[in-house]
């Protein structure tokens, strides 16, 4: 317990605090409680944009993870995004029941398709809690595999980037498939409840919306746990210089398994967070660019700061979300320029800038 | 019943035969014509026959327009064809000064025998695209009679394709003959010309029909089928396996096209270009714009445009790659993950400015007429001509680089500068002009390659984008540094890829091939060629 309390000062556990009543008690209630004309009321779309926001921050926390303090940069942290997506779609498809438009205990793509019973990997689907395993063990499971691989013939650097980049090119690829049982490029849509309640009710998007709070601060907890430990220091030469930690007697493999299997089991519960959120899951999640975009939002917030990777992920995102609404053909330009710029003017990212700022070196 | 009235039939077209063979040929006359115009069903029929046996082409523009209806009768007697302008005498073709009195009217029998009658005639047409139809038409509709016909057509005919149609033509009426020793004879010649038609042709003359009883009554003739159909397996096996070579081949020097680029400014240089793609997207919109620019102002000269559009897109690209150097890259060197993310942001902006001046829609790149069409080598193996350019185009470029790499004192600096930079730069190499020249170079070859895409593919904005990973997986297959390796590894992919297609599915042999290139990685970190020496590990 002392060593948590270490975690933050005494002015970051309290800014934390007040995050934490922020975005867990005060939004909720100004969103349901007040009536849609008040001044202080919260809208809705605003509500569903922060708890999509917040799921894009635990994604970029577990991106900091991996590439801000251990130096492994991952384009294919999408793809674990998704998995843990499709894991939760999964479930929400089944408890869709009789409901859906054909009226079949099948999902509506199989019936489409003229199966007639569930595919094996469905099994157990059924149940939430073997959905919330699956959610771990899907990108948990593909990353210690592809990791331990990858890492015991120390495949590294832009190798390592371009091969998660065609692992998950070639998962979008299955995932496109019908015959891969997962609803083809429409993929899940159409849910109508989580654990008996319906997803169209305002308490129930509260709920989730609150969930995921919670969900970052528990995870923002835990990788400033990793970051000031002694794994943390590790993760850390393991950037810096790599070969002079093995000197030094400590084999990298099972720290970077460890932070690598960690990061995507991260991304796998973000996705399960995002979906019943957003109401849809397909393939194109895991299309390169997606997974790429994550890399900018941990560029521009800062790398090897936890702050500053959810600040990233908030300000991409909600300058994305305005500008495609706003300025559609401007917002490429932007993304591009913001690549560009970040990674030529400002190496250490938005947080940086502000130490910068303050006079304080770093 | 209808066995016997077949029988009789067959019989009576045997002795038409039988008279054409022996007796004096048959044309267009007087007598025919009246019979044409005013005999009973059945005697037109023959003299329909006669007329084709005769291989009269004069009897042509008659029959058509008995076929079409504009063939009438006059109050003389005479038969005129009737058309927009004026009424033509049937047996002279020259113009009648007499009116049209009553249209000559046909039963469906007879436009049955008229419709293969006139596809008989057109196979002497000078047009080819009315001889390929009439072949067409024959595969339908020839009876026994049109033998000869058609084997005095095959010896005469050129063309490849209209060539083997009527060489079905022929099998299946001589697989019918009633002689033992004729059919035998023509199993033994089909066997020679093998296709997935005349086996079949061949498997339906010994399956059980109806009655139970195979068409083919002899049991040696049978036998000779069975062997037939076994060689033409074998040997249309070996068509597929060419086949899937070919197109293993080309898709296989697309992709070298789309990666040689990359080989330079990634293999060569280091530098992680993430807007390769895009490179290649801008050599693509350079042979477009060109292509528009001929269309407007040289339209007699359209056929040359690719001469043209190889310089200009190699140089747009080498200008645009150089201005990305000097601006960005450059203050990039030594860290490439930086380079990955900035390179992206600058594919992103192209990407967005190419959609603003074009539109976001794929455009037309219209092929020359000479890369249009295809090589038929035989009717299994179709080459078409733009893939045959496109290998070709690949081994130029290829010999190109080569050259300019190791005979030419940029290439010999650039390898220099790759294997120690700061030697180098201590021999007096300018460094930063030989890096702002490389990869303008390798930009250049990433444009010759859009250029190649163009002719083959879509061109839109997201052309890049579906080049890129593949370009990647090339260069680092074949291993860093190499331009050996990059072509063993474009080749082999493109190879691996075809072979995999028919067994796996498009989509599925490509998600193996990304699997099997993960795992290869893992064990051979360095590529197929891994360099040795003092510069392998840095």
């Amino acid at each position: 317990m002392r060593r948590v309390m270490e975690l933050y000062g005494t002015q970051g556990w309290l800014t934390l605090g007040g995050a934490a009543l922020l975005f867990m008690v005060i939004i909720p209630l100004l969103n349901l409680a007040l009536p849609p004309e008040h001044v202080f009321h919260v809208p809705d779309h605003i509500v569903a944009l922060m708890g999509k926001i917040m799921c894009y921050a635990i994604v970029a926390l577990a991106m900091d993870l991996i590439w801000g303090y251990t130096g492994i940069l991952s384009l294919g942290h999408g793809l674990f995004f998704a998995l843990g997506g499709y894991a939760m779609g999964m479930y929400l498809m089944r408890a869709i029941g009789r409901e859906g438009m054909y009226g079949s205990d099948l999902p509506d793509f199989m019936v489409f398709l003229d199966w007639k019973e569930l595919p094996w990997y469905w099994l157990g689907s059924d149940h939430f809690g073997f959905a919330l395993l699956l959610v771990i063990l899907a990108p948990g499971l593909l990353a210690l595999v592809f990791g331990y691989f990858a890492f015991r013939s120390r495949v590294k650097g832009v190798y390592f980037a371009i091969i998660t980049q065609a692992l998950t090119f070639a998962f979008m690829l299955l995932f496109f498939r019908n015959e891969t049982g997962f609803g083809g490029n429409n993929g899940f849509t159409d849910f109508k409840r989580i654990l008996g309640f319906p997803l169209a009710n305002p308490s129930t998007k509260v709920a989730l919306f609150i969930t995921t709070a919670f969900t970052l601060l528990a995870v923002l907890l835990l990788c400033r746990f990793i970051v000031c430990s002694k794994l943390g220091r590790v993760l850390t030469a393991i950037r810096d210089a790599e070969s002079r930690l093995m000197f030094s007697g400590y084999d990298p493999l099972h720290y970077k398994l460890f932070v690598w299997t960690l990061s995507a089991v991260l991304c796998g519960i973000a996705g399960a967070l995002y979906v019943p959120q957003v109401g849809i899951i397909n393939p194109s999640e895991m299309s390169p660019a997606n997974s790429i975009e994550i890399a900018v939002w941990v560029a521009l917030g800062g790398r090897g700061s936890l702050a500053g990777a959810i600040l990233g992920a908030g300000l991409v995102n909600g300058a994305k979300s305005w500008l495609t609404v706003a300025f559609p053909d401007i917002w490429l330009y932007f993304l591009g320029l913001l690549f560009i710029l970040t990674t030529l003017f400002i190496p250490k990212g938005v947080i940086g800038l502000i130490g910068q700022l303050r006079g304080r070196p770093k | 019943m209808t066995a016997v009235k077949f029988a009789k039939h067959q019989r009576c077209l045997a002795s038409i035969l039988l008279v054409l063979l022996t007796g004096k040929a048959w044309a267009l006359d007087a007598a025919s014509l009246n019979t044409l115009a005013a005999g009973e069903v059945n005697k037109k029929i023959a003299v329909v026959e006669q007329l084709v046996n005769a291989g009269d082409a004069a009897a042509l523009p008659v029959l058509e327009a008995l076929s079409t209806g504009t063939l009438y009768t006059t109050e003389t007697g005479a038969v005129v064809i009737v058309t927009p302008a004026a009424a033509l005498d049937a047996l002279t073709g020259k113009p009648a000064a007499v009116e049209p009195l009553e249209k000559i009217s046909i039963n469906n029998r007879l436009r049955q025998h008229l419709n293969t009658a006139i596809a008989a005639l057109r196979l002497a047409a000078p047009d080819r695209a009315l001889r390929l139809a009439a072949a067409m038409e024959l595969q339908k509709s020839a009876g026994d009679a049109l033998l000869p016909l058609i084997e005095r057509r095959l010896q005469q005919e050129q063309d490849a394709e209209i060539k083997s149609l009527l060489r079905n033509v022929q099998a299946n009426l001589r697989l019918r003959a009633p002689e033992r020793e004729l059919r035998l004879q023509a199993v033994k010649d089909l066997a020679r010309n093998p296709s997935n038609h005349i086996k079949s042709l061949l498997l339906a003359r010994i399956e059980n029909g109806a009655d139970g009883k195979p068409a083919e009554p002899d049991a040696e003739v049978r036998q000779a089928i069975h062997s037939a159909v076994a060689a033409i397996d074998r040997e249309l096996k070996k068509v597929e396996y060419l086949s899937h070579l070919f197109s293993g081949l080309s898709l296989g020097s697309i992709l070298l096209l789309a990666a040689l680029g990359l080989a330079i400014t990634f293999g060569l240089m280091g530098i992680i270009n993430m807007a390769h793609g895009e490179l290649l997207m801008i050599g693509a919109y350079a042979t477009y714009v060109v292509q528009i620019l001929f269309k407007h102002y040289w339209p007699g000269a359209f056929d040359g445009y690719l001469l043209a559009a190889v310089p200009v897109s190699f140089i747009t690209a080498a200008l645009v790659g150089m201005a990305l150097e000097r601006s960005v890259i450059r203050h990039l060197y030594g860290r490439p993950l930086e380079t990955l993310l900035a390179t992206w942001g600058i594919s992103l902006l192209l990407i967005q400015t190419v959609r603003v001046m074009f539109g976001a829609q794929n455009v037309a790149v219209d092929n020359p007429s000479w890369m249009s069409g295809a090589w038929t080598v035989t009717p299994g193996l179709v080459l078409p001509y733009n893939r045959i350019a496109i290998i070709f185009f690949a081994l130029f470029v290829v010999a190109l680089v080569w050259v300019l790499l190791n005979r030419t004192r940029l290439g010999l600096y650039l390898r220099a500068v790759t294997q120690n930079r700061n030697m180098a730069a201590c021999m007096g190499i300018p460094t930063p002009k030989v890096d702002l020249l490389a990869f303008g170079l390798g930009s250049g070859i990433a444009g010759l390659g859009g250029c190649a895409l163009s002719q083959i593919g879509n061109v839109g904005p997201e052309l890049g984008q579906s080049y890129i990973v593949d370009s990647f997986m090339v260069v680092v297959l074949g291993g860093v540094g190499q331009l050996a390796g990059t072509i063993v590894a474009a080749l082999g992919l493109g190879e691996i890829n075809k072979f995999l297609e028919p067994y796996a599915g498009a989509v599925l042999g490509k998600i193996i091939i990304l699997v099997m290139i993960i795992i290869f990685i893992q064990k051979r970190p360095q590529g197929l060629f891994a360099l040795k020496g003092r510069s392998a590990e840095s």
